[in-house]
């Protein structure tokens, strides 16, 4: 991949349109350049100092000319800011029928993983013309999943999921880089997304790791870390029935009611007191330090597996959930 | 315009036209240092605000595990040596200066007495395991899965209350040195600028206590049955 | 007109000899002087980490140093230049020199403050100087938690530390300036008389205290952090590694303007000079300085736009982000119409000035690029914003600084710098600066990530032209750092006005005395009366 260009390639529906803005910001620079550097050449000379004496005559103009070339750049600007933004609004929104795939950063790879099981190390493989929703986790410093064909950058932050969607169009090979200072082999943390034709992705993917589906696996943990002595099909446990409950909204005890999306699984996992379900005691223990991020991911499509599929749903990058309303009983010195 | 006088005073230093203006400019030089002070403290209580809309009830939780009592009784203690600190700055201008050196001990003395409680109350703190970052830290009333919120608590606690503690420390150096100076007489009803002046600092010092007291201490209080 | 006799007379180089009567000094001028030396220093240390980064990229291999090595530079290039040289500069050198005798003022308010600055801003870079020798730091200037409080095997502390005492030195320099301009203008001397260089570095000074102490509590509470292990920015804990950003970057977003306002002002003084005009629109001009400073202050999260902010918080610095261009772009404007119908001169000063708006013109623009929130997912974190700070931050205000430095160079040391060396040096400047820099923008729109060791071959041709530039660039700093020293014993000894310039320092002698007025001035007309003081030098001569 030694050949120069002067242009990234176009190889999501994203890029074209962030191009487009490209060129207009373009234009108004090369305009604005020129008229400055013009203006100043042209004056220079047209006004160089002919004798020793030479005093200029000042006028007094009025505020015209600088209402004019204040109102016309910010006009120009708010063109620029809300075509911006319209472009960030439709990055931050995967469509319904995206397909999800897992991405985890840790110095200094990416570790990649398919709701059917295959694993992926610094390589991304996708079907062509489908939009992809990446959630991603980080397992120790700030990263950032770049992939310059398809104009996407998101940071990832340990602590949270980020998630970033795309559509590519083109298939290909393309770099991914790591876009966040990470420490020693940063410029390291690189590799490849493979854009496939959908009859060679099937290929691919059936050809692949045969050590089961990330909910399956995340099922194996389920067990093995006894979630299902609490958590029972059968509303017979002390801990909320799983069944269903992705993509619906929860409600919590003492009010307010949370979605239960992939963040509020892996938060409930994490931190359970933090929003306890409305007739349940906060008795779950906490599973900090005795997961890794890569088992959480597997845990929380587990879960998203159990009863009707959902949509996929707007990005949620690491929001931190609405405050809870009110205390738990029994946690506070106080009653409301 | 007139030459200045080559030789110059302590309230007429070379660079200015007149005492006032001096006076003037050393005043508007420590308001603008106290605005620097604004922002400074601003960021950790923006810090505080943002984890404490987070994780309430922990902090209500954690704030409770601090002893009022002692913590409204140091407040009182500093209030009275800002009191002392204005009858200082008073005396100053009246040019009594046996009377500069007494309220100036006092309020020395006072501010002595809010660090002492401080270290007293940090031990406290040290005792119930209540620091931060320490493997044995644990609150009580507070489930595992929540011991990491209440650590912030007290992360802000000691750093907020250390940081107020470093500015008291250094207000008393302060009083110490202008102590020193009256004794010799430095100060009159002429030039008494940097009494003022001082004034002004531990005032601030104060007030930025005023506002940690109720927001470390007392969050949630009036709800305690 | 100075004669051989009067060179004898006493000014305030030859009032007193000695270390102490240098490093115990009060007078606003030497000090001047002494910052002059230190940042100087600083500025080479700099851009010695700059050579080594351009030579490795030389090619995409990381094959002249190891990568902690590499990380280790970047850093400390970033520290060095922003920290110890961009932020005290102009201010320190050329506001403390300028800003009480354009007023009309025999010094600062706070003479002695002056002198703690300078010791401050030494002492902080001796203990960041110390941090890199001792083994180096690699954080990034940006010090991003959690690396920088957890996993960072450098010198975090040390060089965070020297950041935080320079951090006291600008606060104490932007607190004296504030009070010396409210309350030790001149009879006469109103704030709409006050030249541009005044009002440029008033706005500076807000910033400089307003904006600084939030970077000290980021410091300590990544002291704290780090040493203490308290867990504010910990996940672990529940404590949020942006909240550092966000902190961090409510300091750094304004910093820029503190090290870009200053040059502003002194482009206005040199335009108008070598236009022998008024500045265009005089007041709004004014007012567009003290409208970055405050509108610098409300923009800090377009650093977080894929940090995983909200997409709301997006919007609103987005727009406010464009805001803050206009009073930028107003100044362009407005000196480029000050040439209009005025009488021009091509010294070395009005070459740095022009190159200085040509080049700032472009930077600021590609500053839109990146406001943009949809560009800006592409290109953050790559060469495309490295180019745009190096735009404005080098053929900005550095140009700024060297264009002031030749200006008021006569003033300074009373001679005069070799004027053909110096035309030459600037044009070496201006092209290495755009071959460096330029063929950046491609390479980060391509996707070349920042703070990258090693990277894809077909990146190499564009940093190949990069490194070229820099080493026209280097050679085109040397010439200056040559012919300046050169110029002490050797130049032709200079006038009080050179220029014809207004302005109360050019009614001083060259150099100045001690006490910069033998009386003090009263002032009767505004800050760009050409047609006055022609009438006096009639007058006069």
């Amino acid at each position: 991949m030694g050949k120069f260009q002067l242009f990234p390639v176009q190889a999501s529906t994203l890029a074209p349109e962030v191009d487009h803005l490209l060129y207009f910001l373009l234009a108004v620079t090369v305009f604005f350049t020129v008229l400055i550097f013009g203006a100043i050449f042209y004056f220079a000379i047209k006004y160089r100092r002919r004798s020793e004496n030479e005093l200029p005559h000042v006028q007094h103009t009025g505020y015209t000319l600088e209402i004019l070339w204040s109102v016309i750049p910010f006009g120009i600007t708010m063109v620029m800011f809300t075509w911006g933004a319209s472009i960030f609004f439709t990055a931050s929104k995967p469509p319904n029928n995206a397909i999800q795939i897992y991405a985890v950063g840790k110095q200094w790879m990416w570790k990649l993983e398919h709701l059917e099981g295959q694993r992926e190390i610094n390589e991304l493989h996708i079907p062509v013309n489908t939009p992809v929703r990446l959630t991603m986790a980080s397992e120790d410093v700030i990263h950032s999943f770049f992939v310059p064909a398809f104009r996407t950058k998101q940071d990832v932050v340990p602590g949270r999921y980020s998630t970033t969607w795309f559509t590519a169009t083109k298939p290909g090979k393309y770099h991914l880089f790591c876009a966040e200072y990470c420490g020693t082999n940063h410029s390291g943390m690189i590799g490849w997304v493979y854009v496939m034709e959908p009859m060679d992705y099937q290929n691919w993917l059936s050809g692949g790791a045969a050590e089961g589906s990330m909910a399956e696996n995340g099922k194996k943990l389920f067990e093995q870390l006894a979630c299902n002595n609490c958590h029972k099909e059968d509303n017979s446990g002390r801990g909320p029935n799983l069944v269903g409950v992705f993509g619906k909204q929860v409600q919590l005890a003492g009010g307010g009611t949370v979605k239960a999306d992939e963040a509020y699984f892996r938060e409930s996992i994490l931190q359970p007191q933090a929003k306890i379900v409305s007739g349940f005691e906060p008795v779950m223990p906490t599973f900090q330090g005795l997961v890794t991020e890569e088992q959480l991911v597997q845990l929380v499509e587990y879960v998203k597996s159990l009863g009707p599929k959902p949509g996929a749903g707007p990005v949620d990058n690491g929001q931190k959930p609405a405050p809870k309303k009110s205390s738990n009983a029994g946690s506070t010195p106080a009653n409301r | 315009m007139a030459d200045h006088a080559p030789t110059e005073t302590l309230a007429l230093r070379v660079q200015f036209d007149t005492e006032a203006q001096q006076k003037d400019a050393a005043t508007l030089g420590m308001w603008l240092f106290l605005v620097t002070e604004i922002m400074f403290f601003g960021g950790m209580f923006a810090v505080y605000t943002i984890y404490r809309s987070w994780y309430p009830d922990v902090f209500a939780i954690a704030s409770s595990s601090l002893n009022q009592i002692i913590g409204a009784l140091n407040t009182g203690v500093l209030l009275l040596s800002s009191f002392t600190m204005v009858m200082a700055v008073r005396a100053g201008q009246l040019g009594q200066r046996k009377a500069i050196v007494i309220f100036l001990i006092l309020t020395l003395l006072f501010g002595g007495i809010f660090l002492g409680v401080k270290a007293y109350e940090w031990n406290q703190k040290f005792e119930e395991h209540h620091i931060p970052g320490q493997a044995a830290f644990h609150l009580d009333g507070v489930l595992p899965g929540d011991q990491g919120h209440a650590q912030l608590f007290f992360s802000i606690y000691f750093a907020m209350t250390g940081l107020h503690a470093l500015h008291m420390v250094i207000g008393v150096g302060i009083l110490l040195i202008l102590i020193v100076q009256a004794r010799k007489g430095r100060f009159s009803a002429s030039y008494y600028t940097p009494v003022d002046v001082a004034g002004l600092y531990w005032h601030f010092v104060d007030i930025i206590w005023i506002f940690l007291f109720p927001l470390l201490y007392l969050i949630d209080r009036h709800l305690v049955k | 007109m100075i004669t051989a006799a009067a060179q004898e007379r006493e000014h305030y180089l030859n009032a007193s000899y000695g270390l102490k009567s240098w490093l115990l000094t009060k007078d606003h001028k030497r000090i001047g002087l002494l910052y002059l030396a230190t940042i100087t220093l600083f500025f080479f240390i700099g851009g010695a980490f700059a050579t080594l980064i351009r030579v490795e990229l030389l090619t995409p291999q990381g094959d002249l140093v190891s990568s902690e090595t590499y990380n280790k530079l970047f850093t400390m290039h970033g520290v060095m230049m922003i920290f110890f040289f961009l932020i005290p500069s102009i201010p320190a050198v050329l506001g403390n020199f300028f800003l009480p005798m354009m007023i009309g003022a025999r010094d600062l308010a706070f003479p002695k403050l002056n002198l703690l600055s300078w010791y401050l801003l030494v002492v902080g870079g001796l203990f960041s100087l110390y941090a890199m020798l001792a083994g180096g730091v690699d954080t990034g200037w940006t010090f991003y938690t959690p690396y920088s409080t957890t996993y960072s095997n450098g010198y975090v502390v040390a060089t965070a530390l020297g950041i935080f005492i320079a951090g006291f030195s600008s606060i104490l320099t932007g607190l004296n300036f504030i009070v010396t301009i409210h309350r030790m203008r001149a009879p006469g001397m109103t704030w709409f008389r006050m030249p541009l260089f005044v009002w440029a570095h008033y706005a500076t000074s807000l910033i400089q205290v307003l904006g600084t102490p939030v970077l000290a509590v980021t410091i300590v509470l990544l002291f704290l952090e780090r040493v203490l292990h308290l867990g504010i920015f910990d996940p672990a804990r529940g404590g949020d590694p942006v909240l550092f950003q966000h902190l961090f970057w409510f300091y750094s977003h304004p910093a820029v303007y503190i090290m870009v306002l200053p040059s502003m002002g002194v482009v206005s003084e040199i335009i108008s000079t070598f236009s022998r005009k008024a500045i265009f629109g005089y007041r709004i001009v004014a007012f567009s300085s003290v409208a970055i400073a405050v509108l610098g202050f409300l923009v800090w999260g377009h650093h977080l736009f894929v940090s995983g902010q909200s997409l709301y918080a997006g919007m609103v610095f987005s727009f406010l982000s464009y805001f803050v261009a206009i009073p930028s772009a107003i100044k362009v404007f407005n000196w480029t119409a000050t040439l209009y119908k005025g009488s021009i001169s091509f010294q070395t000063p009005m070459l740095y000035a022009l190159g200085f708006i040509g080049l700032f013109t472009i930077g600021g623009l590609t500053g839109l690029f990146v406001a943009a929130l949809g560009i800006d997912i592409h290109v953050t974190d790559t060469y495309f914003v490295v180019a745009h700070f190096h735009y404005i931050m080098v053929g900005g205000a550095l140009m700024g600084y060297l264009g002031g430095m030749h200006f008021w160079w006569p003033k300074m040391t009373g001679r005069m710098y070799p004027e053909g060396w110096a035309k030459l040096s600037a044009l070496v400047i201006f092209l290495g600066f755009n071959l460096t820099f330029f063929p950046q923008f491609i390479l980060g729109y391509l996707g070349m990530p920042r703070r990258y060791h090693a990277y894809p071959e077909e990146f190499q041709v564009l940093n190949v032209l990069s490194t070229a530039g820099a080493s026209v660039l280097a050679v085109g700093y040397m010439i200056p750092m040559i012919y300046f020293i050169w110029s002490l014993r050797y130049g032709k000894v200079a006038p009080a006005n050179p220029w014809g310039a207004t302005g109360l320092e050019w009614k001083t002698s060259s150099p100045p005395p001690v006490h910069n007025f033998e009386e003090t001035p009263v002032v009767t007309h505004g800050a760009y009366d050409y047609a006055s003081l022609m009438a006096e030098e009639v007058e006069v001569g």
